[in-house]
């Protein structure tokens, strides 16, 4: 007799090969891709592809329009704008990219289990409750201020804060799901809590985690500027978007360029990785492939 | 119900005592103290200690914290160290426009996100759809310091309709107090409508594919009631939390949108009593705000339980 | 019959709806009407430079407590626009020998509470004030005795003759020696007053206080201004407006706007960058009126090395150049001026020696040779660089810049204001070669004496952050402040310049003198060191 293999749910790898085309045909998704590679690409190439040092100062030649020297015209140091921009791009990115990573890795850790052990629940609730409560501001001077502003007491600094929300997020989604028919049912047949969390309960976490680490991606990047204007962001000699931003906020009126060059860029990136989160959660949301697709 | 709120009130006061904690020595940790404020650019070192040892930050960190945790029982939220005026007065003086900006903004981004959102999940793929889409992330990802700026240029400086800056007291008048709100809560909303409209958009969704769903389409229920009693009811959990959450933000945690419109408001307290190092501001508007999360989580909590009879506690 | 009712009920709430469009309409009316009747008032609201914290401009040399000082107290002695001393609360009589000061209080004088001005209240007064003050501290030191006579006479009794006295009474900017009832005088000088009683042309409305909001004060119909008209602080103070409100504005760009919009009348330090968005505007003027502005200044730690090698902070000071600092602070070239004159440029004691390579900036050669020379290690110089005071937070980067071309390692300490100024007045952490150089700013009024100059004081730890201990420069500013005439007081004061470049005792790095941005509506506004002066202005 043949072993016969049932699977409730389609193995996750077939199911990403039978979607990918369908996803990269739809040319808005594509288009967001596209974006997302040239703004990394230009991060990591921003030595290169930069005409001047972005710490180049020339205080005389400052608040220039721009010009075949200075493309995007010059900020309130005469520094160059458009090597400012791409050197900015790696500062952002990784602000970004590694407050989401940090912020959903324990947020679903600690949500996970405060949602599913009710004993640990009101311990864990409390100790969020309080520290949603510290200011983050607050909490970025003292960590930056007695460790020195560097990127990574800034990621800290900055993820702090994110991460009694993600913690809540996921910890409401387990209350729902716990209740749910066929979870009692697995829970009832013995089934090992591993594989109700990884069947059951991750899943229908996905896709509210990926709207809220978008979300979390673009608060880290606008909260840096929050800081930068605050004088607790990373050394404002070193470039990132949200520090560009920051220093022109004041001659917003003069040079709006040194706010709509990094803006676009964080819009830009934004935008790319929220249509790109959608399009994978669409595809990886068990209920929607249930649903057979339907629009 | 109500033992379970008595129990949630009883555990937040080790909570409370936590954050006190935590603040307190993170001020005291901090490089930089008031009396290196007070004493300025040429006072000797001499004059310095003296000066430190008037305002008792030389005590031992654990009699500094009871001496201020006892006066806090009494109900004495202590003096700021700057300025010599009562904590509470300085509180008391920035609650107004805190709250009204708060209550403003939330009500307006509720009215608004909710709607268009649960409107764009139901039509979901379509032309409405990705306009939200887009929309919702243009709103959080463009500084709220640009829209501000902008605001400001259209209706303050070339139409003229409403003034540029400033807080007036509701007990004033109502025109002056609403005319200078308008701006500060449109350009917040646009913020916490994205926030809102987003979540309630996946929210949504996600209730749309539910099982239940498609039975209450089989039983033969209109599509509208459909949505309405049973999906938005299941969808509301999330919702619910992200308003919270955005309330209790607003306020404390507004600065920019503050200091752009001059709101003499909780978030510019903080910041500047924290740039300055004022010990007893700081610990005392941390402690309320604790306090304040408290509650709102605890009213999230409750609310949750009345749209979602399925949990329990 | 349903359908009818909606009806009604629709009609109800149109009406409803009429009537609250024609309130709101209505409203909006009397709200612009209500705004032109304010323009006719007396009342100015200004949004001066920072927000007014501290109460007591005895226990600190913050500009924004002088200037709250300078509403709501008044001083025996004030300078006039050519700094000569002239009698405010007091006339003045000097012994032949030069020892003897005796003050006469003039008539009508009283606090705010109404108690008349006594000489008690003045002696108690001056012997707070200069346990602070730079100059005071050193005419306390010179001082025999200092006591009331009467209740109208105050005598000052010196040890020699010095050139000083009046100067110093009658000093324009911080601390200035405000007059305050004993009872607030006798306070310690470490510890804040909280009595805002005092004698000048306003009283301060403590009721209204609202700190990092705003500050209101109202006028002070007992006090009797002097009859001459005014120059600088001396001379009248007659005031024309009922109240005047400072308001605190964290937003320049907002500040402008508001002034624009006529919901402000003064702005004290604008952002020169903006000034340019008023050009052509006929409601504003916008107006220089304080020549002295502020020096920017660099400032080495002389406790640890390389700072403690005068080789090294010559080479240092060769590799700066004034415009790229002041470009960056402020942009504008009308907002700056390049000035080698530690003494600042357009005063009597105006010199330029030793200071060619900071204004031509042609130094960095020999900054390198130096460098070599002195056997440099590359260790990284440490510079404190304040990042939340936009006054404060351009300099440390250009700064870095320049050093590194001369041939430095820097390393940038980023830190918010208050941290910084924790961090630079700690000498411990500075022996260590915690940090070793740092950028700030003083008053062109401040540092235009050598007595009181802050950074000129070389008394080692007992003076300013840096701590330079020169035994020579100090005994020229003895001699300086022994000096009887002018010419004398020049020489010195070139020879002063001379040493305290040649040992490096601080870097000047030229002047910043922003206008000030008010409403043509106001008339009567006064120039000088400390302005902005409330009285003599009116608004029209």
């Amino acid at each position: 007799m043949s072993k016969v293999h049932l699977h409730l749910v389609e193995p996750r790898r077939l199911r990403m090969l039978r979607v990918l085309p369908g996803l990269m045909r739809a040319p808005l998704v594509a288009l967001s891709g596209l974006v997302l590679a040239v703004i990394l690409g230009a991060a990591l190439l921003a030595s290169w592809l930069a005409p001047h040092d972005p710490g180049l100062l020339d205080p005389v030649m400052r608040l220039r329009p721009a010009s075949a020297d200075h493309p995007l015209g010059t900020d309130s140091y005469g520094r160059d704008l458009l090597s400012r921009v791409l050197h900015g791009a790696r500062v952002s990115l990784a602000i970004g990219v590694g407050t989401t990573i940090v912020a959903v890795a324990v947020g679903l850790a600690v949500g996970l289990i405060a949602g599913f052990f009710r004993r640990l629940d009101a311990v864990v609730m409390r100790v969020v409750d309080g520290l949603m409560a510290i200011p983050n501001v607050l909490l970025a001077i003292t960590i930056v201020t007695l460790s020195g502003a560097s990127l990574w007491t800034v990621i800290i600094a900055i993820t702090i804060p994110e991460v009694p929300r993600v913690i809540r997020l996921v910890r409401s989604v387990v209350l729902s799901v716990r209740e749910e028919h066929y979870v009692e049912a697995a829970i009832a047949l013995g089934s090992p809590l591993r594989r109700i969390l990884w069947r059951h309960v991750l899943p229908n976490s996905f896709a509210p985690l990926i709207v809220q680490g978008s979300y979390v991606c673009a608060s880290a990047i606008l909260t840096e500027a929050v800081l930068s204007f605050l004088g607790a962001g990373i050394n404002p000699v070193t470039p990132s978007w949200g520090n560009i931003m920051a220093d022109g906020r004041g001659f917003f009126r003069l040079r709006p360029e040194l706010i709509f060059w990094p803006g676009l860029c964080v819009s830009l990136t934004i935008l790319s990785i929220n249509i790109l989160g959608d399009a994978l959660r669409d595809t990886l949301d068990p209920r929607l492939i249930k649903r057979g697709g339907e629009r | 119900m109500s033992g379970f709120i008595l129990r949630r009130i009883l555990a937040s006061i080790p909570v409370l005592l936590v954050v006190a904690v935590a603040v307190f020595m993170l001020l005291r940790l901090t490089p930089g103290d008031p009396a290196s404020v007070i004493a300025g650019d040429n006072a000797t070192v001499e004059q310095l200690a003296r000066i430190r040892d008037q305002l008792g930050l030389d005590k031992p960190f654990h009699r500094q914290f009871a001496e201020w945790i006892l006066r806090l029982l009494e109900g004495d939220f202590g003096t700021s160290i700057i300025s010599g005026t009562p904590v509470m007065r300085l509180i008391a003086d920035r609650i107004e426009p805190t709250l009204s900006l708060a209550l403003s903004t939330i009500t307006l981004s509720v009215l608004i996100a909710v709607p268009l959102g649960a409107l764009a999940a139901a039509r979901q793929g379509s032309l409405l759809d990705r306009t939200v889409i887009a929309l919702c992330i243009i709103g959080f990802s463009v500084p709220v310091f640009v829209i501000a700026y902008g605001l400001i240029q259209i209706f303050a400086v070339q139409l003229r309709w409403l003034p540029v800056q400033g807080f007036r007291s509701i007990s004033l008048g109502i025109w002056p107090f609403a005319e200078r709100l308008i701006m500060p809560t449109l350009a917040l909303t646009f913020l916490y409508m994205a926030l809102i409209a987003r979540m309630t958009r996946t929210s949504v969704l996600e209730v749309l594919g539910e099982d239940f769903v498609r039975t209450a389409r089989a039983k033969g229920i209109t599509e509208a009631a459909v949505f309405l009693r049973h999906a938005l009811r299941n969808a509301a959990v999330p919702i619910v939390t992200i308003i919270g959450i955005g309330f209790a933000l607003l306020i404390s945690g507004v600065v920019v949108t503050e200091s752009v419109f001059n709101l003499p408001g909780i978030g510019r307290l903080t910041i500047d009593a924290v740039l300055a190092r004022d010990y007893p501001v700081v610990q005392a508007v941390i402690l309320l705000s604790s306090l304040l999360y408290v509650v709102i989580n605890l009213a999230i909590d409750v609310i949750y339980v009345a749209l979602d009879p399925r949990i329990r506690y | 019959m349903g359908r009818m009712q909606d009806e009604r009920s629709f009609s109800s709430v149109a009406r409803l709806t009429r009537r609250a469009t024609l309130l709101g309409a209505g409203a909006m009316v009397l709200a612009s009407g209500a705004r032109a009747q304010r323009t006719a008032s007396r009342t100015i609201r200004a949004v001066m430079h920072g927000p007014l914290r501290l109460l007591d401009p005895i226990a600190t040399t913050a500009y924004i407590s002088r200037d709250h000082g300078y509403m709501i107290y008044d001083t025996l002695v004030a300078a006039d626009e050519n700094f000569q001393p002239r009698p405010q609360m007091a006339e003045w009589d000097i012994s032949g020998d030069r020892l003897t000061y005796t003050f006469t209080l003039r008539d009508g004088l009283a606090w705010h509470d109404g108690q008349p001005v006594t000489a008690e209240d003045c002696v108690a007064s001056l012997k707070r004030w200069w346990q602070r003050d730079v100059m005071g501290q050193l005419l306390a030191g010179y001082t025999a005795s200092l006591e009331a006579a009467d209740p109208r006479t105050i005598a000052l009794r010196l040890k020699q003759p010095v050139g000083f006295v009046l100067d110093a009474l009658g000093k324009p900017s911080s601390n200035v020696p405000f007059m305050m009832p004993r009872r607030v005088a006798e306070t310690p000088a470490t510890q804040l007053i909280t009595d805002t009683t005092g004698s000048g042309p306003f009283k301060f409305v403590r009721e209204e206080f609202q700190p990092g909001v705003r500050s209101i004060y109202v006028k002070n119909e007992a006090y009797r201004p002097r009859a001459e008209p005014p120059s600088w602080a001396s001379g009248g103070k007659p005031v024309k407006v009922d109240r005047v409100e400072w308001i605190v504005m964290p937003d320049a760009q907002t500040a402008v706007n508001a002034l624009a919009n006529g919901e402000i009348d003064y702005i004290d330090e604008p952002q020169v960058d903006l000034l340019r968005l008023l050009e052509g505007n006929d409601d504003i003027v916008v107006r220089n009126n304080n020549k002295f502005g502020l020096q920017v200044i660099a400032r080495m730690n002389f406790l640890a090395p390389p700072f403690n090698d005068v080789r090294l902070r010559r080479a240092a000071m060769l590799s700066l150049k004034q415009e790229s600092f002041l470009a960056a602070m402020v942009g504008d070239r009308r907002g700056y001026t390049l000035c080698g004159a530690m003494f600042v440029c357009g005063t009597p004691l105006a010199t330029d020696i030793g200071s060619e390579s900071l204004v031509r900036g042609n130094g960095v050669t020999e900054a390198r040779r130096l460098l070599r020379e002195a056997g440099y290690d590359g260790k990284p110089i440490r510079i404190i660089q304040p990042t939340d005071v936009n006054t404060q937070k351009t300099q440390p980067i250009v700064g870095a810049q320049f050093l590194r071309q001369a041939g430095f390692n820097v390393e940038l300490l980023p830190m918010d204001w208050q941290t910084a100024v924790a961090t630079r007045g700690n000498a411990r952490l500075a022996a260590e070669g915690g940090w070793h150089m740092f950028f700030t700013a003083f008053g062109g009024a401040d540092v235009s004496n050598p007595l009181t100059s802050l950074p000129l004081n070389a008394a080692g730890l007992d003076g300013f952050a840096g701590w330079p201990s020169d035994p020579e420069l100090q005994a020229l500013r003895i001699r300086f402040a022994e000096a009887s005439n002018l010419q004398e007081r020049q020489e010195i004061a070139v020879r002063l310049q001379q040493r305290a470049l040649d040992q490096v005792i601080y870097i000047p790095l030229g002047q910043v003198a922003t206008p000030a941005a008010w409403s043509a509506r106001l008339r009567g506004v006064l120039d000088g060191p400390a302005v902005p002066y409330f009285w003599n202005m009116e608004r029209v």
